[in-house]
This record gives C-alpha cells, sequence and structure tokens, in this order.
C-alpha cells in the first residue's frame, strides 16, 4: 500500500432518506480511504449503498433531502461541510463521476460536443472554441474515431460502447484526480465492457487519477481494483486488498459472491451457487449481523450481536465484519476450496447448522 | 423533408375539400333558415323568394352549387359573396384577419411566458406554498368561463364602466397600423382574459413535465459536471417544452379561426365574431368562408408542429 495520505477519506458515513414508509438507511456507517493513483473496488448487490455514497461525495443527494453524518475528507478537507457553491467547483473538476446507462446519462436533444464543452465551460474561462477543440481532443483520447466529425452528432448516434466512452470522456473533460465509475460497464455488451475496462485503466496510467470502481460484478474488480471494500445492506462487511480478497476471503457474503459467478477454471461440473434470499430491506434491516438471514453459517447469537469491521489476525490491511471466529473461517474457506456445499462445509469445521 | 412537406401539404388540400363538403351539407341540407326567405322581407311572395334563390344560385343541384364553390376557390381563391352585404367573403375576412391574428399572437405570448414561467416554478418548488398557490390559481383559472372572465374584468378595468377606469373597453378596438398604443391598450384585456384559461393548462403540464425530465439521468450528468443550477434547471426545461410546443401550435391554429366569445365580449371585429352572425343570418359563404379559414389554420399549424418537431428532437426524423 501507498505510504502517501489518502486523496479521498470516508469516515462513518451515514446516508439515510426519510420517505413514506420509514427511514431508509442507504448508507450505515462506512469507513474507506483511496489513495492517488490506486483503484478501489466497492462491491455489492443492488441497495447496498454503495452508489448513494458516491453520489454523497460528489454532494449529489444533498438535494434529495438525506440526512448525512460522518466525514468525507478530499486532500484533507470535509466536503460535507463545504457550501453548495464550493461542491459544485469540486464537482466534475477534481472528483468526476461516470453513471451506468450512458444513453439515459446524456441529454439526448444536445449535441454531444455541446455536452462536453459545457464540461470545460463549467470550471475553464475558456473560449468556445477552445473548449471545442478540447472536446475534439477529448473524444480522441477515449478512442472514438473521427472525433472532429463525431462532436457534432447527437448521443442517439453512438452505439452503446461509444457512448460509454463519451461519458468517459466528459468525467475526465477537467483531468479530475477521483473519479467514481458506478457500474460503468453493466449497460454494454461483454466484448464492449473489456474495452471500456481497458480504456480506464489507460486513462488512470496515463493522467495519474485515483478511481473508485462501483459494481456488482466481481469480475470486474478483480482485472481493475488494487483494494476492494464489500458492501452488504449499506455497510463494508470486508476489505483488503484485490489479490487477498480473491485468494483468502473471510467473510461469508464474499465467498456467496464468488461462488457466484462462473469460471474458466473451475471444474465443468462444479455448481455455482447462488446466495439465497434477496437483499434485505434498508428501513428495518435485520437485526445483529444484517447478514444473518442469508448466512448458512449463522449462529443462533448472530442475530443478536452487531459484527464491528475488524482487521484480521496477522492481517492489519484485512478487515471483516464477521461474527465467526478467525480460523473457523479459513476452514470453512477451504472446505468450500475443495468444492463442499455450504452445508457440507459446516460439518466439516463441527459447526451446528445456519440457525434460521 | 421536402417530399414530406408536400405530401403534407397535398393531403391538406384534400382535408381542405372534405371540410368544405361537410360544412355544404351541414348549412343546406339540414333545416335552417332559408337565405332567400331572410332576405325577402315580412311577407315575402312566393315568386320573389324564388327569384332570389336565382340570383344567390339556391335553384341549382346541390353537386352543381359545391363544384361551382370548388371550383371559384381553387381556380381564382374566390369564397364568394355574402348573401347580405354583397361583399366578397375574401375581402370580408382579410378585413377581419387583423383583429383575430392580433388577439391570438399577443394572447400565446402572454400565456407561454406567463404559464410557462409559474410552470417552471412550480416545478421547482413543488409542495412549497409558491407551489401550491400556483396551481390552485390555475385551476381557478381554468374553470372559469372565458366570456364571464371577460365581463369581469369590463366591470374592473373598462374606461365606461369599470370600477377603476384604467384601460379603454369593449368595442375600442382599433388597427395596429391605424394607431399601434390605441391597438394596443384596447387590447391587453382581451389578451389576459383569452390567454389566462390556456396559462392555466401550460402551467400545470410545464409542472408535470419538468418535474420528470428533472428526475432524468441526464439532469443528475448535468450536476455531476459541476454545471451552476440555472444550467442544469435549462437542460430539464429543453426537453420538458417538447410535448407543450406541440399543443401550442395546434391552440394558436384553433384560435386563428376565431376566438367567438373573447370577440364578442370585448366586440372585437374578428373572424370569429363574423364566423357567429353569418351562422345565426345563414349567410352561408361567409360561414364557408371562415370555416375553410380555420380549417385551413388548424391544418397549416400541424404542419409547423411536425416540421419543427425535426428540430426540436433531433432523434426525430422525417423520411
Amino acid at each position: 500500500m501507498s505510504a502517501a495520505e489518502p486523496l479521498l477519506r470516508v469516515e462513518d458515513l451515514r446516508v439515510e432518506f426519510p420517505s413514506e414508509d420509514g427511514v431508509v438507511h442507504a448508507v450505515d456507517g462506512i469507513t474507506y480511504q483511496v489513495f492517488p493513483g490506486r483503484t478501489l473496488g466497492i462491491v455489492g448487490e443492488s441497495g447496498s449503498g454503495k452508489t448513494v455514497s458516491s453520489l454523497t461525495a460528489l454532494g449529489l443527494t444533498r438535494r434529495q433531502g438525506a440526512r448525512i453524518s460522518g466525514r468525507i475528507l478530499f486532500e484533507g478537507q470535509d466536503l460535507l461541510t463545504l457550501s453548495e457553491d464550493s461542491m459544485r467547483a469540486i464537482r466534475g473538476n477534481d472528483i468526476a463521476m461516470v453513471f451506468q446507462d450512458p444513453l439515459s446519462s446524456l441529454h439526448p436533444l444536445y449535441k454531444v460536443g455541446r455536452q462536453l464543452t459545457e464540461a470545460v465551460r463549467a470550471h475553464r474561462d475558456v473560449s468556445k472554441s477552445a473548449a471545442r477543440e478540447r472536446a475534439i481532443e477529448l473524444l480522441g483520447l477515449v478512442g472514438i474515431p473521427d472525433p472532429s466529425g463525431r462532436v457534432d452528432q447527437y448521443p442517439h448516434e453512438f452505439s452503446g460502447g461509444m457512448r460509454q466512452r463519451v461519458m468517459i470522456a466528459m468525467a475526465l473533460a477537467n483531468e479530475p484526480k477521483l473519479l467514481f465509475a458506478d457500474e460503468p460497464t453493466t449497460a454494454l455488451d461483454v466484448t464492449v465492457q473489456a474495452q471500456i475496462l481497458a480504456l480506464m485503466e489507460r486513462l488512470q496510467r496515463e493522467l495519474g487519477m485515483a478511481i473508485v470502481i462501483i459494481t456488482h460484478d466481481l469480475g470486474v474488480v478483480a482485472e481493475m481494483a488494487d483494494e476492494i471494500a464489500v458492501m452488504y445492506a449499506g455497510r463494508i462487511v470486508e476489505t483488503t486488498s484485490a489479490a487477498r480478497l480473491f485468494a483468502s476471503p473471510e467473510h461469508p457474503y464474499t465467498w456467496g459472491l464468488l461462488k457466484s459467478i462462473p469460471r474458466l477454471d473451475s471444474l465443468r461440473d462444479e455448481d455455482l451457487v447462488p446466495i439465497p434470499g434477496t437483499p434485505p430491506s434498508l428501513i428495518n434491516p435485520p437485526s445483529g449481523c444484517h447478514f444473518h438471514p442469508r448466512c448458512p453459517y449463522a449462529q443462533p447469537d448472530h442475530s443478536r450481536i452487531d459484527p464491528a469491521l475488524e482487521p484480521v489476525p496477522d492481517e492489519p490491511t484485512h478487515h471483516v465484519a464477521c461474527l465467526l471466529e478467525s480460523d473457523v473461517r479459513r476452514r470453512l474457506w477451504e472446505q468450500l476450496g475443495e468444492g463442499k456445499t455450504p452445508e457440507q462445509a459446516l460439518v466439516g469445521v463441527g459447526l451446528p447448522g445456519a440457525a434460521t | 423533408m421536402l417530399r414530406y412537406i408536400i405530401r403534407r401539404l397535398l393531403i391538406g388540400v384534400l382535408i381542405l375539400v372534405i371540410v368544405c363538403a361537410l360544412t355544404f351539407v351541414f348549412f343546406r341540407v339540414l333545416p335552417t333558415g332559408n337565405p332567400a326567405l331572410l332576405r325577402a322581407g315580412r311577407d315575402p311572395q312566393k315568386n320573389l323568394i324564388k327569384e332570389i334563390e336565382g340570383v344567390l344560385g339556391l335553384n341549382k343541384p346541390l353537386i352543381v352549387q359545391f363544384w361551382d364553390y370548388l371550383k371559384e376557390f381553387f381556380l381564382h381563391f374566390n369564397l364568394g359573396y355574402s348573401y347580405y352585404s354583397q361583399e366578397s367573403v375574401r375581402s370580408l375576412i382579410a378585413e377581419r384577419l387583423p383583429a383575430t391574428l392580433s388577439l391570438t399572437i399577443g394572447a400565446a405570448v402572454l400565456w407561454v411566458l406567463g404559464g410557462l414561467s409559474v410552470g417552471i416554478i412550480s416545478a421547482l418548488r413543488r409542495h412549497t406554498i409558491v407551489d401550491r398557490l400556483s396551481m390552485g390559481s390555475a385551476l381557478l383559472l381554468l374553470s372559469v368561463p372565458e366570456f364571464w372572465l371577460g365581463f369581469v374584468f369590463l366591470l374592473l378595468f373598462a374606461n365606461d364602466i369599470g370600477k377603476l377606469k384604467i384601460l379603454p373597453g369593449a368595442g375600442s378596438y382599433v388597427g395596429l397600423t391605424y394607431d399601434p398604443w390605441k391597438w394596443f391598450t384596447s387590447m391587453i384585456m382581451p389578451w389576459i382574459v383569452l390567454a389566462a384559461g390556456s396559462a392555466a393548462v401550460y402551467a400545470r403540464l410545464m409542472r408535470s413535465s419538468l418535474s420528470e425530465t428533472m428526475r432524468e439521468d441526464y439532469i443528475r450528468t448535468a450536476r455531476a459536471k459541476g454545471l451552476p443550477e440555472r444550467a442544469v434547471v435549462r437542460q430539464g426545461v429543453r426537453s420538458a417544452i417538447n410535448p407543450i410546443f406541440t399543443l401550442l401550435g395546434l391552440e394558436i391554429g384553433v384560435l386563428l379561426g376565431g376566438a367567438v366569445l373573447v370577440e364578442t365580449v370585448f366586440n372585437i371585429p374578428g373572424i370569429g365574431v363574423e364566423n357567429f352572425k353569418a351562422i345565426q343570418s345563414s349567410d352561408f359563404p361567409v360561414v364557408q368562408g371562415t370555416v375553410l379559414l380555420a380549417s385551413a389554420f388548424i391544418i397549416v399549424a400541424n404542419i409547423v408542429v411536425d416540421i419543427a418537431y425535426a428540430y426540436l428532437d433531433p432523434r426525430v426524423r422525417y423520411s
């Protein structure tokens, strides 16, 4: 890990939305940091709070009536204390964001060039023609052929992958130090996904920016992320380096995610194991460990005790929020690695069955 | 594009012929007053009626009358002559059109500016007191009949019968070229009254349309770029305006055919009043002429709206 100061440090961030049915605890006390030039992957199912936490970092949840607490330190400055005007000066300038669906995220009635130049001119006092030059340069940078012709086209004249390139170009307009990429490849074909990820990696190298990539797809973070934070029901349940997460994950939810994606190197007859149940309600989250209703290894007292995110023994950079003993977790993961089902693994480590 | 316009115009001409035929049938076959009888004075002789029918061409078979009319219209742009004043319908319309144009265009400017700005403010301040007040008054304006509102205005502000004698009252219309200032002051009340209902509709439409577009992903993108909120709202308005524009074109088309109630209340010599008088007195050529004019405006407005749409929304293509 880099010895430098973190570029972004999120401390105990909570975001709640009052709604007619009750308060939605979208983000429930998360802490993470991003270092300059590095990539953090935030992984989780939809509704785990991963998007809300990044929108909050950009100050985009304020007007939705969100109740926000905690700290979001960007270069040492707490973004949550900034006025809307100072926040606006940072948005799209120092911190930029790429959204999931490039078609709905581009204005359908404006030419691509205009949408790019306004991003430039929002933060730089440059002439229209200079901004247009910059727009063409940006389109070229993200690998769009014939940028000086394409700059005068509308979003609907672009393919899905090209649109996402436009979105990335727009986010990079002012060479941000930090880029949030929210499911940047989810709406795209698999072949295009790889191109977009490769593009982001290339641009990260060239521009030296830090990236927070938000996804439900472990395959995406495996390719890009240096560190990974796994989110569940508004909390981070496990965080460590990408290498460690794939080699020795400690949280049963992470195991579930890993076991539910197909791998080329696994045996042909090895079954994918879905995570049972559905993501929990964020209005009335389950008591104790939020994951216990879906956890095959949950013990009776797990519905009462709320686990804290704590370092794994002997691994100071690997944190996990799980009530199982560390050596039990390691043995369970070994058993799963041998191809056993969660039930067989439970028997293998001598634990009683799930108490659900 | 050109081919599209030509096709639309041809269809428009066909619709005009059909409208023509329908008005012919409505006014000559259905029992209305016999114009010859109405002209013959009290206690007319049978042969006088016959004679007048001959002069007006009413004794010819209906289909021949229709054919003659179409021929005159399409070949010479002649709409016939009033049964009463003998005046050419074409010049009658030319005389009345400026008043209707002044009324409609002025009112349209007013209701677009008023309705859209109230709608935008309401959409951006949803569920606040401002929003509730504007939507409440919009509902009120919508439910009030035009003629009633017209009389209320006259009773309040007209310089003859009003409480505050600050504006010229009914019958004060003069041509724009004759005296621009008098024209303007005489039109203020008619404009407001004609615009009121439409402004209410536009305010409500704009509110719902803009509240919807402000929730779009591209608005979030605009904010994420760090655009000032004013620029963000402008992008939302740009999208919200398209469906409203369609309505505007059609409404102006309809009103150019005559705003009967407002013209009557304020005694403005426009197409609507003329049409209404002609119907009352079975003055077929005038009815026919004004109805044709109204349909032509609606047809043209439709075409203009469709063509303009291609410029408003780049995704729309005609081929």
